[in-house]
């Protein structure tokens, strides 16, 4: 799993010149399906050589170096599984940890472990969230790495969890804002695009499955890994929302609601995104 | 289990059973709060223009866009008694600022993490939905094909007015409408809904080519 940093490197610069060769082929492009087949094309290219397995190799690093005034790792980190437990953890996230006493997805764990471990405050813990290569970039793309071909399994049937998913789904459906949009906007019918860009019908496990299995994955327009909160953080950013709080429960929920219609699919992140 | 949820299941199964099968009025109660505590960061301002919901947005949010017929009929008669014309009447306008406007996708982001400046040209984005002129390969399905609209249709009198109508507000014909609801939410002003018109209609628009 664990490959030289050239080779993908290497193989990341080929695949940006098939890249580019593909912006110009789409440009001469008359068929939407031709289009798709192209951009379908780009991924696999892509796949062989992720530039996540970059973020995923420093988020290893970084989990095994002791940090913070406690000068721990975050070894003993326990993300549902049991301290240290890595194996399939992300795929069963979000869940209801008692020690918080909350429902916490995979980013808002890590912090609970860089605070609580490591004695980090929470702004040294989410610093640069929102940016390409930060900490928790990183840390997020090393644990969910751990989980690949896991089954997501977030059933959701503690009642915090419960209560999570049935907030989950009434955001999922609420529409406010200048344009009326809610996530059910564009995520509601299948084989749906905006202009070029297939949109993943979350009503149906396929097409959650689809999209939640890819999660966090490397941005081709972004030049970065993104989270799934960083995902989903900038659809209500494009919804012409506010932007909700980082960890906060409105984003947990939503993730709840998503990973419970994705269970059952198979963990490839972290995945290759537009 | 929350006291809410406690004591709206106490009191609420009747309720709860008239909006719909999904969780229903202690549902939505605890994720309103979520919301208010999730975006404790926007302004009052941005509060009410972004996240407050008018009744329309709450019973298409509440029943999953798929209203009862007494609902849908109050949403309809709403958005007909919203709807305004422009100033100098003409519903029919300018097919080449028409055009522009279908093409423009920016405008309105707000927060600190990808902001548009505040004056940034807003459009309608149509082709974001909606194939048009038939030369424009990339638009989206999300909304039904509205290539050779005005050749189908022509450009009576009365086609004019349903079209401007349905953009200004599209549930005065489709309630709960996927579709943003551009003069009524004041992203598109009338003039500009009334080029949106001429871009579908007018004979010379690349939509009818």
């Amino acid at each position: 799993m664990k490959r030289p940093g050239t080779r993908a490197a290497r193989r990341w610069t080929a695949a940006l010149a098939a890249g580019a060769s593909l912006i110009l082929a789409v440009a001469a492009m008359a068929q939407d399906d031709r289009t798709l087949r192209e951009i379908q094309k780009y991924r696999q290219m892509l796949q062989e050589g992720n530039p996540a397995e970059l973020s995923e190799a420093r988020g290893e690093e970084l989990w095994a170096t002791p940090r913070g005034p406690a000068k721990a790792t975050l070894e003993q980190c326990d993300l549902g599984l049991g301290p240290g437990k890595l194996e399939g953890a992300y795929a069963q996230l979000p869940r209801y940890f008692a020690d918080t006493g909350k429902v916490q997805d995979a980013e808002s764990r890590l912090v609970t472990c860089m605070t609580t471990l490591q004695g980090l405050s929470y702004a040294d813990a989410t610093r640069g969230w929102y940016k390409a290569n930060s900490d928790l970039e990183f840390l997020v793309t090393y644990v969910a790495g751990k989980s690949r071909g896991a089954k997501i399994e977030v059933p959701a049937t503690r009642p915090e969890e419960a209560d999570m998913l049935a907030v989950g789904e009434a955001l999922f459906f609420r529409r406010s804002g200048p344009l009326d949009f809610s996530c059910a906007t564009c995520h509601s019918q299948e084989g749906r695009r905006i202009r070029l860009q297939e949109v993943p019908d979350f009503l149906t496990s396929a097409g959650a499955r689809s999209s939640m299995t890819q999660w966090p994955a490397y941005r081709v327009s972004q030049g970065a890994v993104w989270t799934l909160e960083r995902r989903l953080i900038d659809c209500i950013r494009q919804m012409r929302w506010p932007e909700p709080q980082y960890l906060s429960d409105a984003v947990v929920a939503l993730e709840v609601y998503l990973q419970n219609r994705a269970s059952g699919g198979v963990m490839e992140a972290p995945g290759i995104k537009r | 289990m929350t006291a809410n949820r406690l004591i709206a299941l106490l009191l609420g199964i009747g309720t709860a059973s008239m909006v719909g099968a999904d969780g229903g009025d202690a549902a939505i109660e605890r994720s309103e709060q979520v919301v208010r505590e999730s975006f404790a960061g926007a302004t009052p301002e941005e509060w009410k223009a972004r996240l407050a919901q008018d009744r329309t947005q709450a019973m298409c949010s509440r029943y999953h866009n798929a209203p009862s017929t007494d609902v849908a009929a109050s949403i309809v008669a709403e958005a007909l008694g919203s709807i305004r014309y422009p100033e100098d009447g003409k519903l029919l306008g300018d097919w080449k600022e028409g055009e522009k406007l279908a093409s423009i996708g920016t405008g309105g982001h707000i927060g600190k993490l990808q902001p548009d400046p505040p004056d940034r040209k807003r459009g309608g984005n149509c082709y974001a939905c909606h194939t048009l002129a038939v030369e424009e390969v990339a638009a989206g399905n999300l909304g039904p094909s509205l290539t050779h609209y005005g050749k189908l249709r022509g450009n009576a009198p009365e086609t004019v007015k349903y079209v401007y109508e349905k953009i200004y507000n599209a549930q005065a014909y489709l309630p709960c409408s996927l579709m943003p609801r551009f003069g009524h939410n004041g992203w598109l002003t009338p003039k500009e809904i009334a080029d949106a018109v001429a871009f579908l209609l007018d004979p010379e628009s690349p939509v009818n080519q």
